[in-house]
C-alpha cells in the first residue's frame, strides 16, 4: 500500500497507480501535471497570436488558423488549465484544512479528474482532423451554430465531457466540507481557502447545468436538425448568449475565488498574523457568490436587452466591486503592523494587489452600460479580463503553489528561482496587457485577425508582444525551478512557513491516510493555538484505531474512456451513421463500467492500529 | 448509580416517543390537507371555474404542496438541514431569476 513499495515496483506500477488511485492528494497530482501541460499548450497558442498581431499586415497564420487560435486560446486557458490547477489545489490542501481523511467521494473524484482528462483531449484532437473550433471561447450563435466542418462539435463535446467532470468534483467539495470536518471545526473557523472551496462549489453546482443545456441544444442544433438557434426556423440565437454568460460570469468568480482564500492564508501567515476582519471576510465571499449570478447581462449591453434590464444589470453589477474592496482592504489590514517576510509566495500576493485593483476599476467602468457601448469587443475588455484572471488567477496559482508545494511534494520551491521567475512574469505582464487597454480605447476589435499601418496601433502591439516573450521566460523559470527542485533541494520540514492551520501539523508530504488521529480543533487557526499554548501537535480528538480507506478503481477511467469513444461518435455520425457503432461501444463501455461499480461491493480496506504504531508518527 | 443512569435513558426515551409521536401527528395532518388539496383541485377543474381564476389557485396548491413535501416528509424543518436548505432555496433563486429574465426580456 504504502509509497515505498510502489516505488520498488517501477514506472508501469507508479502509472498503474495513478490510473486506479482514488487518494485526493495523488487525484492534486494528476490535476497539477494535467493543467500544467494544458497551460503551456495555452500559453503556446497565446504566443502564437501575438507574434500575428507584432506587426500590421501581418501574415504569420492565416486568418481561419488565427480563429481557431484565439478559440481554443480562451477555452484551453480557462476549462482545461484554470480551472484544473485550481482543482489541484482544493484537492492537496481541503482535506488537510478541515482534518478529514480524504474527500467524501474518493471513486467520484477520480472519475472527475479523468472526465476533465479525456474532455480536454477529445477537445484538442480537432488540430488534428480538419480543424480546431474558431468561433470563440464564446461560442455564440449562430456564428457556432453555423460554423462548417467538425470544429465546433469538439467543442460541444468536449466541453460536455470535461464539465461533467467539473460538476462531479464541485458536488464532491460540498459534500466534503460539509460533513468531513473534524470535531471542533465549525464553519466559523474554517481557514479561509476551505470557506472560498466551499462558496465555489455551490457556484459549480448552480453555474455548470446551465452550460450543460447550453451545450446540448448546440448539440442538437448541430449534429441532430434541431433549430434552438436557427432564427429562420423560429429559434432565437439570444438564447445561447443568455444560457452561455448565466454559466460565464459565475465561472469568472469560480477562477477568482478559490484564489482569493489561498492570498488570504498567504497573506496572514507571512505577516504572522490572524486574518483581519475573518467574518467579513467570509461574509463577503458568500455575497460576491451570490451577486455573481445576478449580473451576466453585463455581457450583454450592447445585444439590445433594452434599457430597463441594462440598468439593472448595470447596478448589480457595480454592486460587486463592494465586497471585492471589503476584501481587499482586509489584506491590507492584515498585513499592516505585521512582521512580513517576502516569500516567494508573498511575492507574488502583493503583486496580485494592484494588479487585482486595476483590473476590478476597469470592470466598473465595462459595467456602467452606456460607457460599455464603447468598450464592449474592443482591447479594453481583453486588457480588463487578463488583468483579473491573469493578475488574480494565475498570481494566485503562483502563490498557492509556491506556498502549498512543500505538501504536495515534500519539498520547499528554491526561493531564489522563485523570485527569478517572478520579475519577468510581471513586467510582461504589465507590458502586454496595460497597453491594450489604449489600443482598444483607441479602436482596436478583438478577435481580428490583422490591423493596417497607419491606424496607430503598430507600437502598443509591438509592445503588447514582447511583453508576452517575457511572460514566457517567466514561466520557463518556474518550469526549471520545479525540476531543480526536485533534484536539488533537501526534504522540507512539516512546516517551514511557521504556518497557522491543520495542513502544517502533517508532515511534509504526508502520509497517505493523511492523520493518524482525527485532530481536536479549538479555534480559528488551530496549529497557531497549539504552538501559542507550547504544544508540539494537535490535539487529537480520537484514540489511536484502525483506519479505514477505500480501495483505488480503474473504472473512473474506463467511464471516461468510454464517453471519450462516444464523443467521436456523435460528432461523426452526421457525415456516416456507421460512426453510431462507436456511439454505442463507447456507451457500453461506460455503462458496464458503471454496472460494475453498482454491483460489485468493494468495502475498502483497514490499516490497523498495530501497523500504524510502528511506523512511529509519519514523520519518518 | 446504574439505576440513575437507566432512569436518565428511560427519560431521554420518553422524551424521544414524545416527539415521534408529535411528528406522526405532522405527517398524518400534512397528509390530510395533501389530499384535501388535491380534491379542491381536481373539483376546481371539473366545476369548470374561470381559468384566471383556477390557475393561480393551482399553482398556489402545488407551491403549498412542495413545502409540505420538502419540510414535513422530507425533515427539511428538523435539526441539522440548515445547509441542504440554504442550498435548496439559492438553487431556486438562480432558476428563478433565469426565468424570469427569458420570459421577460427574451421572449416577449
Ligand atoms: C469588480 C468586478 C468586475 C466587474 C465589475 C466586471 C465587469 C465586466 C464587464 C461589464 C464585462 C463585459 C465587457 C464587455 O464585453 O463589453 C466583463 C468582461 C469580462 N470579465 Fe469582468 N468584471 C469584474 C471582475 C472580473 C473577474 C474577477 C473576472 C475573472 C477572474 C472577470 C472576467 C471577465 C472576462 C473573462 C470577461 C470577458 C468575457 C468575454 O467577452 O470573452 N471579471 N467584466
Ligand atoms: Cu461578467
Amino acid at each position: 500500500m504504502s509509497n515505498a513499495i510502489v516505488q520498488q515496483r517501477g514506472i508501469g506500477a507508479m502509472i498503474w497507480d495513478y490510473i486506479t488511485t482514488v487518494d485526493h492528494k495523488k487525484i492534486a497530482h494528476l490535476y497539477l501535471v494535467a493543467g500544467g501541460l494544458f497551460f503551456l499548450i495555452g500559453g503556446l497558442e497565446a504566443l502564437i497570436i501575438r507574434i500575428q498581431l507584432m506587426q500590421p499586415d501581418s501574415n504569420f497564420i492565416s486568418a481561419g488558423l488565427y480563429n481557431e487560435m484565439i478559440t481554443m486560446h480562451g477555452t484551453t486557458m480557462i476549462f482545461l488549465a484554470a480551472m484544473p490547477l485550481i482543482f489541484a489545489l482544493m484537492n492537496a490542501v481541503v482535506p488537510l484544512q478541515i482534518g478529514a481523511r480524504d474527500v467524501a467521494f474518493p471513486f467520484l473524484n477520480s472519475l472527475g479528474f479523468w472526465l476533465f482528462l479525456f474532455g480536454g483531449l477529445l477537445l484538442n484532437v480537432s488540430w488534428f482532423t480538419g480543424g480546431a473550433p474558431d468561433a470563440g471561447w464564446t461560442n455564440y450563435a449562430p456564428l457556432s451554430s453555423t460554423s462548417p466542418g467538425h470544429g465546433v462539435d469538439y467543442y460541444v463535446m468536449g466541453l460536455q465531457i470535461a464539465g461533467a467532470g467539473t460538476l462531479i468534483g464541485g458536488i464532491n467539495f460540498l459534500v466534503t466540507i460539509i460533513n468531513m470536518r473534524a470535531p471542533g471545526m465549525t464553519y466559523m473557523r474554517m481557514p479561509l481557502f476551505t470557506w472560498t472551496t466551499f462558496i465555489t462549489s455551490v457556484l459549480i453546482l448552480f453555474a455548470f447545468p446551465a452550460l450543460t443545456v447550453g451545450l446540448f441544444l448546440m448539440m442538437f442544433d448541430r449534429m441532430f436538425g434541431s433549430a434552438f438557434f436557427d432564427v429562420t426556423a423560429g429559434g432565437n440565437a439570444i438564447i445561447w448568449e443568455h444560457l452561455f454568460w448565466i454559466f460565464g460570469h459565475p465561472e469568472v468568480y469560480i477562477l477568482i475565488l478559490p484564489v482569493f482564500g489561498a492570498f488570504s492564508d498567504i497573506f496572514s501567515t507571512f505577516s504572522k498574523k490572524r486574518l483581519f476582519g475573518y467574518s467579513a471576510m467570509v461574509f463577503a465571499t458568500v455575497l460576491i457568490g451570490f451577486l455573481g449570478f445576478m449580473v451576466w447581462a453585463h455581457h450583454m449591453f450592447t445585444v439590445g436587452l433594452g434599457p430597463i434590464a441594462n440598468s439593472i444589470f448595470a447596478v448589480s453589477t457595480m454592486a460587486i466591486a463592494v465586497p471585492t474592496g471589503i476584501k481587499i482592504f482586509n489584506w491590507l489590514f492584515t498585513m499592516w503592523g505585521g512582521s512580513i517576510k517576502l516569500s516567494v509566495a508573498m511575492l507574488w500576493a502583493l503583486g496580485f494587489i494592484p494588479t487585482f485593483t486595476i483590473g476590478g476599476m476597469t470592470g466598473v467602468m465595462l459595467g456602467s452600460a452606456a460607457a460599455d457601448y464603447q468598450y464592449h469587443d474592443t482591447y479594453f475588455v481583453v486588457a480588463h479580463f487578463h488583468y483579473v484572471i491573469v493578475g488574480g488567477t494565475v498570481f494566485g496559482l503562483f502563490a498557492a503553489m509556491h506556498y502549498w508545494w512543500p505538501k504536495m511534494f515534500g519539498k520547499v520551491l528554491n526561493e531564489k528561482l522563485g523570485h527569478l521567475g517572478f520579475w519577468p512574469f510581471f513586467i510582461g505582464f504589465h507590458l502586454t496587457f496595460f497597453i491594450q487597454h489604449f489600443l482598444g480605447l483607441m479602436g482596436m476589435p478583438r478577435r481580428y485577425w490583422t490591423y493596417f499601418e497607419g491606424q496607430g496601433l503598430a507600437t502598443g502591439n509591438l509592445i503588447s508582444t514582447i511583453g508576452a516573450f517575457l511572460m514566457a521566460i517567466g514561466t520557463l523559470v518556474f518550469l526549471y525551478n520545479v525540476v531543480y527542485t526536485a533534484i536539488k533541494e533537501p526534504k522540507a520540514s512539516a512546516d517551514p512557513w511557521d504556518g497557522r492551520t491543520l495542513e502544517w501539523s502533517l508532515p511534509s508530504a504526508p502520509p497517505f491516510y493523511n492523520f493518524k488521529q482525527t485532530p481536536l480543533v479549538r479555534g480559528l487557526d488551530p496549529l497557531w493555538i497549539e504552538k501559542m499554548e507550547g504544544r508540539k501537535g494537535i490535539t487529537p480528538a480520537e484514540p489511536l484505531g484502525d483506519i479505514h480507506m477505500p480501495n483505488g478503481s480503474i473504472l473512473p477511467f474506463l467511464m471516461s474512456m468510454g464517453l471519450f469513444i462516444a464523443g467521436f461518435g456523435f460528432i461523426y455520425q452526421v457525415d456516416n451513421k456507421l460512426w453510431f457503432i462507436a456511439v454505442a461501444v463507447g456507451m457500453g463501455l461506460f455503462f458496464a463500467s458503471m454496472f460494475t461499480r453498482s454491483f460489485k461491493d468493494d468495502l475498502g480496506y483497514h490499516i490497523h492500529k498495530e501497523d500504524l504504531i510502528e511506523k512511529g508518527d509519519g514523520k519518518e | 448509580m446504574s439505576e440513575r443512569t437507566e432512569n436518565v435513558s428511560r427519560h431521554k426515551l420518553n422524551v424521544r416517543k414524545d416527539e415521534n409521536k408529535e411528528e406522526m401527528v405532522q405527517q398524518v395532518i400534512t397528509f390530510a390537507l395533501m389530499i384535501l388539496f388535491t380534491l379542491i383541485a381536481f373539483s376546481m377543474v371539473i366545476l369548470d371555474i374561470s381559468s384566471y381564476f383556477i390557475k393561480p389557485i393551482l399553482l398556489l396548491l402545488a407551491g403549498v404542496q412542495v413545502a409540505f413535501q420538502l419540510f414535513y416528509f422530507m425533515h427539511m424543518k428538523n435539526k441539522g438541514h440548515f445547509m441542504p436548505t440554504v442550498i435548496m432555496f439559492g438553487g431556486m433563486t438562480i432558476a428563478l431569476a433565469t426565468i424570469i429574465t427569458f420570459t421577460t426580456i427574451i421572449w416577449w
